[in-house]
């Protein structure tokens, strides 16, 4: 874990992505529904339904990115390699990753909402205390997410590197991030409704529109979330068994 | 049965990577304090044996135990007090070299940490480059950086994957006597693979000659040249390596 704390200090280009991103989307999705507002009659709540959901799927993908590129690093870096063959369990590995993904997907919802205050006066902490269910089940859905792509890219080596940025705008249509499910194809909706992200963003405009939440929204979210950490884990430990078995793991770091 | 003076022991172990036989039927065994070097032409199964004792590869086949336990089930144990370095797996380049020592000496969980990477530092005459980022390292420093990573927890087994490969004849020496002196103080078992003669005549005590995947000559320096009926190792190196069929050689040798 101290490893991880080292490698984001001394990466700044690193800490750069951080926030680089996000806050690149804050402006374009916001300025855009500014604009909307402008030209159209749209309704106000849109603005702030789109700008909630920008900060809400760069916590989704941060906590995702942070997993599967601190992956990248040890094995881009070939420590791979010095890492497993020292007494880490992999759990405790998976650990420090989750741990500072959920670090960093504090930090980016914390400086994402402040910059929306300050530029769009809008107050992602209005929604209350459901917001932390929200944020929570998005970073459970982004540690699985993380861990799938980081099991995928221990199995299929280089090739599958740029799925560690590719995985979230391959899930992104159907998180139902900035619309709801309703609008999606008819055949498409029953898939929205598995993943559990989809019942955030719904969860999410509920409150923004309503004021309100339908708790069952959540535990929807949950439940299928832990599934998924299960699925994920499971997917993992399979996959780096694989990988020890192909040589994988001393390979890539060769 | 479990010998409690058995370092190492491979049964049977076997390798293959698909259709590719990397290990074929390794046994052998490593008592307590001994300092065996692993010889064989490119290809022939060292590394793939380091990192199954490491357990980084799962073997196919056979059984692995170290200090007297199944490795595939005491890994974490066993790897507490083993440790590993080679020529060609370098530490992250974008850390510090004193940050990379202090986050591994965490991980092995050294006690009175920074004293210890200050002494091996000072042991491999890298204590000028402390401060560095480990990525501006020449090849040989960052050699010998991983040394000092290897010794960090001074581990009871050490396996060596070419460790004096990208070293200056000086700086070989120099690396072949600390780790002679260091196994003489701590009595730390080492196993070292090397294509160095100089390093395996003077440091291992035992020789496993690998083809192929198989061990087929074993035995010290010494007693290997003359079952050979060579002037020095490369020579017997040599004659094994462009012999196809060992066995061939064995029994051409056993009619003279
Ligand atoms: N992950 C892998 N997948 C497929 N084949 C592999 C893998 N790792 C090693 N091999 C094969 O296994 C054989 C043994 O390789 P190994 O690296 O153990 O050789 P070595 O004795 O260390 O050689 P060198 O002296 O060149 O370091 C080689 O033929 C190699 O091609
Ligand atoms: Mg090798």
């Amino acid at each position: 874990m101290i490893k991880f704390g080292f490698v984001c200090a001394r990466n700044t280009f690193r800490a750069m992505d951080v926030f680089f991103w996000p806050v690149m989307d804050l402006l374009v999705w916001g300025f855009l529904s500014v604009y909307m507002l402008k030209v159209s009659n749209a309704v106000p709540a849109l603005i702030t339904m789109l700008i909630g959901a920008t900060i809400m799927w760069n916590v989704l993908m941060r906590a995702q990115q942070l997993i599967s590129v601190s992956f990248l690093d040890d094995l881009w870096s070939r420590n791979l390699l010095n890492i497993f063959a020292a007494p880490i369990r992999v759990s405790e590995y998976v650990t420090a990753a989750y741990l500072m993904g959920f670090i960093q997907a504090v930090l980016v919802i914390l400086v994402l909402s402040v910059l929306a205050n300050i530029f769009y006066s809008f107050n992602l902490f209005s929604i209350g205390l459901p917001l932390a269910f929200l944020f929570a089940n998005l970073l459970l859905m982004g540690w699985s997410l993380g861990l799938v792509t980081t099991a995928l890219i221990l199995r299929w080596g280089p090739p599958a590197e740029a799925l560690a940025w590719a995985i979230p705008f391959l899930v992104q249509p159907v998180c139902a991030v900035f619309y709801p499910v309703s609008v999606l194809p008819l055949w498409l909706q029953p898939v929205a409704y598995w993943v559990p992200a989809a019942h955030v963003f719904e969860g999410m405009r509920q409150i923004l529109q309503t004021g309100h939440l339908d708790q069952s929204r959540l535990w929807c979210a949950l439940g299928l979330n832990i599934l998924y950490m299960v699925i994920a884990a499971l997917v993992f430990r399979h996959l780096f068994q694989e990988a020890r078995q192909r040589g994988y793991l001393a390979k890539y770091g060769t | 049965m479990v010998h409690s003076d058995l370092v190492v022991e491979l049964r049977n172990v076997r390798k293959t990577f698909g259709p590719a036989l990397a290990v074929d039927d390794l046994s052998f065994s490593v008592a307590e304090g001994e300092i065996v070097g692993l010889l064989g032409a490119n290809g022939a199964g060292k590394t793939t044996s380091i990192h199954m004792l490491l357990g980084l590869i799962t073997p196919s086949a056979g059984t692995i135990n170290i200090f007297g336990k199944d490795l595939e089930r005491h890994r974490i144990d066993i790897l507490q007090q083993a440790n590993f370095a080679s020529a060609y797996q370098f530490l992250p380049w974008n850390l510090k070299v004193w940050e990379n020592l202090f986050v591994f000496s965490e991980i092995y969980r050294v006690k009175n940490g920074k004293k210890k990477i200050n002494e091996l530092l000072d042991m491999f005459e890298l204590s000028h480059m402390r401060d560095r980022i480990t990525g501006a390292l020449s090849a040989g420093e960052q050699t010998r950086l991983n040394l000092c990573k290897s010794l960090l927890n001074d581990p009871r087994l050490l396996l060596l994957d070419e460790p004096t490969a990208s070293l200056d004849p000086d700086q070989a020496d120099k690396v072949r006597k600390i780790i002679a002196s260091l196994q003489r103080e701590t009595g730390m078992t080492v196993i070292n693979t090397s294509h160095n003669m100089i390093d395996v005549h003077e440091l291992c005590g035992r020789i496993l000659f690998m083809q192929k995947g198989r061990i087929i000559a074993e035995g010290g320096a010494d007693e290997i040249m003359q079952r050979y009926g060579s002037e020095s190792l490369e020579d017997v190196f040599i004659r094994i390596a462009r012999t196809p069929i060992v066995e061939k050689l064995e029994s051409e040798l056993a009619k003279n």
